[in-house]
């Protein structure tokens, strides 16, 4: 079949056009890339990730590329940049692409014409201007004078209008960022996020971290989703290599990804029934995920359940006395969450703080690019497990959930559904896991290869894009699920009464350290 | 929870009743962590842990706070931060590293966009290793805090 044919389209601005594996990649001249890009876009395809490297060393220019979801075929587009090119801004036509282009030119210093708001992302404040650390030039340990510049957040103005600045440092155990509101009295006019306060450079330090390590720093990417970010690297590597991962290992790789959807989603639940001063389903919750860590520490080593996957499989096997165990401890988990979910939806004055609370529209959702529970809890239907299946996924049977009203009870009742799925997935790989080792060898990985990699978070999305260097990543870019939906929380907080916010943010469940990087 | 760790939480209970006279108040402060070291942190007062009933509270405002509890290999964007959050703790003030991170920098100590470990830019009465630490850990690092802040203060 053409490319034309699988893709549906014929895109006149491609130069080239080849087959990696399951990705169609395109290359374009930097003129055509963004009328490439929409075009693909308008057709319906989801923008991925954008992002750039510097391949100036051999090949005297930048790269630029986007990955892009069309019907379900993984589309690549890519175009060569020397320094100095002014580019044509995405946003205008995918709205989608705003916080990718400004990471790109906080990062590599690429400027895009047309973007309406290019202020720095992740570099503010006092970062001096013309240091670019993702730049091949710039030394990864060097510690960079402090330069002040200023930064304007967004303000608007008008009689009775004032402003209120929250954090970085918050009042709860919660990572930092700066909400900066503007209020009339309770509601909330519009909120402007800032974030980048845990910005560690995680792509820089990947580029110097060798493959075996790499694992333990992408498990510390955001730290509450150590597997997905673990096995997003692992595969992408794996790829790079060609190395298959024995079927056992991606059937406790899906264990582990669903005990984290566990933990993260029974968490969130009962932080809703927390932030609707709702006290016993509260306790009832972190009770629960309690038990969950307690698992995973049983069956890990790990609470967190760290060090356990390794590139060409698993590092630690789950024997058959070990998976019964876990099987009927899952029976009592599942009694107790069943019990916490019906006391918190027979309370009418928890669904009367949820209904209607935080409504993010499907339009909306669809333009900024939202993934994950958040997504679909705004009518849209996608799940990487279902659509991308990877590690024992294909083998698995489960629904993907999803509700159409956009609000905080939306959000709720998608992760208690997904709750519900997730013991289920957990019984099928645990019953049906096929015998054999755990880990392969890893061959040799020959610079210059290019993979991509996707996995279901918790959160959403994510994906780990990689060129392979000589014993690390030339180019390891991280997009985050949480990178996507940020601004589809500054959305649906508008018209809300400021009281109400944080229940909204905790029903978008974001990570401030895997957006940062 | 375990026998052990019970035991150690009586223990600080009685030690923070003698040294303060009431509860002993704590503030976290995230100066970078990749929010592991928090799933801990929020551990600690869940049922099964209570960490209020051992007599520590952990409070919304450094104001109001005996010592500030830091995670996170400390970011170039989260130095001012962390500062104005230590000059903003009433003294006599306690301050501990809690997890790899913290104490030394961990895996991101060589990057251009973090400072250093926690004593890089404050005085650091313990150090809490782990990666995280789990509850029982950071239960333990808290009585050596105190250990010290009374050794510190004789």
């Amino acid at each position: 079949m053409s490319f034309e044919e699988e893709i549906g389209l014929t895109p006149p601005m491609a130069e080239r056009m080849e087959r990696r594996g399951d990705v169609l990649c395109m290359t374009a001249s930097k003129e055509r890339f963004a009328d490439l890009v929409a075009t693909l876009h308008q057709a319906g395809g989801r923008l991925i990730s954008l992002h750039a490297a510097d391949e100036r060393a051999r090949a005297g220019a930048f790269s630029l590329h986007a990955i892009l979801d069309l019907s379900g075929r993984l589309v690549e587009v890519k175009c060569m940049v020397p320094d100095g090119t002014l580019l044509q801004s995405l946003v205008p036509r995918v709205h989608s692409a705003n916080w990718y282009e400004r990471e790109i030119q906080d990062m590599f210093g690429l400027s895009f014409q047309g973007h309406p708001d290019p202020r720095p992302l992740v570099l503010y404040d006092d970062w001096p201007q013309g240091v670019f650390p993702l730049r091949k030039d710039f030394e990864p340990s060097v510690k960079v004078p402090r330069a002040p510049r200023e930064y304007r957040f967004r303000r608007m103005e008008g009689e009775g209008v004032y402003e209120i600045p929250v954090g970085p440092v918050h009042a709860g155990v919660i990572e930092p960022g700066h909400f900066r509101f503007s209020v009339a009295g309770e509601p909330i006019m519009a909120l402007e996020v800032r974030l980048g306060y845990v910005h560690r450079g995680v792509e820089k330090l990947s580029e110097s971290t060798p493959y075996h390590k790499g694992v333990f720093l992408a498990e510390r990417i955001s730290g509450d989703n150590s597997v997905a970010h673990s096995t997003a690297y692992c595969q992408a590597v794996e790829r790079l290599s060609e190395t298959s991962v024995p079927e056992r290992a991606e059937y406790i790789r899906t264990v582990l990804l669903e005990m984290e959807r566990l933990y993260t989603h029974i968490g969130d639940i009962a932080g809703i029934a927390l932030d609707t001063a709702f006290a016993v389903p509260a306790a009832d919750g972190y009770v629960l995920r309690e038990s969950v860590l307690d698992l995973n520490e049983r069956l890990t080593g790990s609470r967190l359940l760290r060090s356990i996957n390794a590139i060409g499989g698993v590092n630690k096997d789950i024997d058959r006395e070990e998976a019964a165990k876990v099987l009927s401890r899952l029976v009592d988990l599942r009694q107790r969450f069943e019990r916490l979910a019906a006391t918190m939806l027979a309370s009418n004055s928890m669904l009367d703080r949820v209904e209607g609370t935080g409504v993010l529209s499907w339009e909306r959702a669809q333009q900024l690019g939202c993934v994950g529970p958040i997504a679909r809890a705004s009518g849209i239907n996608m799940d990487v497990r279902r659509d991308h299946p990877y590690a024992a996924y294909r083998d698995m049977s489960f629904q993907v959930p999803v509700r159409v009203s956009g609000d905080v009870d939306a959000r709720t009742r998608v992760r208690m559904d997904e709750v519900r799925e997730s013991f289920a997935i957990i019984e099928q790989a645990l019953d049906g896991m096929p015998g054999g080792p755990v880990r392969s060898d890893v061959k040799a990985i020959p610079p210059g290869r290019t993979a991509v990699s996707l996995v279901e978070a918790p959160r959403g999305e994510l994906m780990h894009w990689m060129i392979s260097g000589e014993d690390a990543p030339f180019r390891h870019k991280v997009r985050d699920p949480s990178f996507c939906n940020w601004l589809g929380m500054e959305v649906a907080v508008r018209g809300n009464i400021v009281p109400d916010f944080p229940l909204i943010n905790k029903s978008f469940s974001l990570s401030y350290a895997g957006n940062d990087l | 929870m375990d026998e052990a760790t019970e035991r150690m939480g009586e223990q600080l209970r009685e030690r923070i009743v003698q040294l303060f006279g009431r509860s002993l108040a704590i503030r976290e402060v995230d100066a970078g962590s990749c929010n592991g070291c928090e799933v801990e942190v929020n551990a600690l007062t869940n049922a099964v842990h209570d960490i209020e009933r051992f007599g520590m509270h952990i409070v919304a405002s450094p104001r109001h706070a005996d010592m500030l509890l830091v995670t996170g290999a400390v970011t170039r964007n989260m130095e001012m931060p962390l500062i104005r959050t230590y000059r903003a703790v009433p003294p006599p003030k306690m301050v501990v590293a809690m997890g790899s991170c913290a104490a030394s920098g961990g895996m991101f100590a060589p990057s251009y966009a973090v400072i250093g470990p926690v004593d890089s830019i404050l005085p650091v009465d313990a150090y809490i290793p782990g990666c995280p630490p789990r509850p029982q850990a950071i239960i333990q690092g808290i009585m050596v805090a105190l250990d010290r802040w009374e050794e510190r203060s004789r």
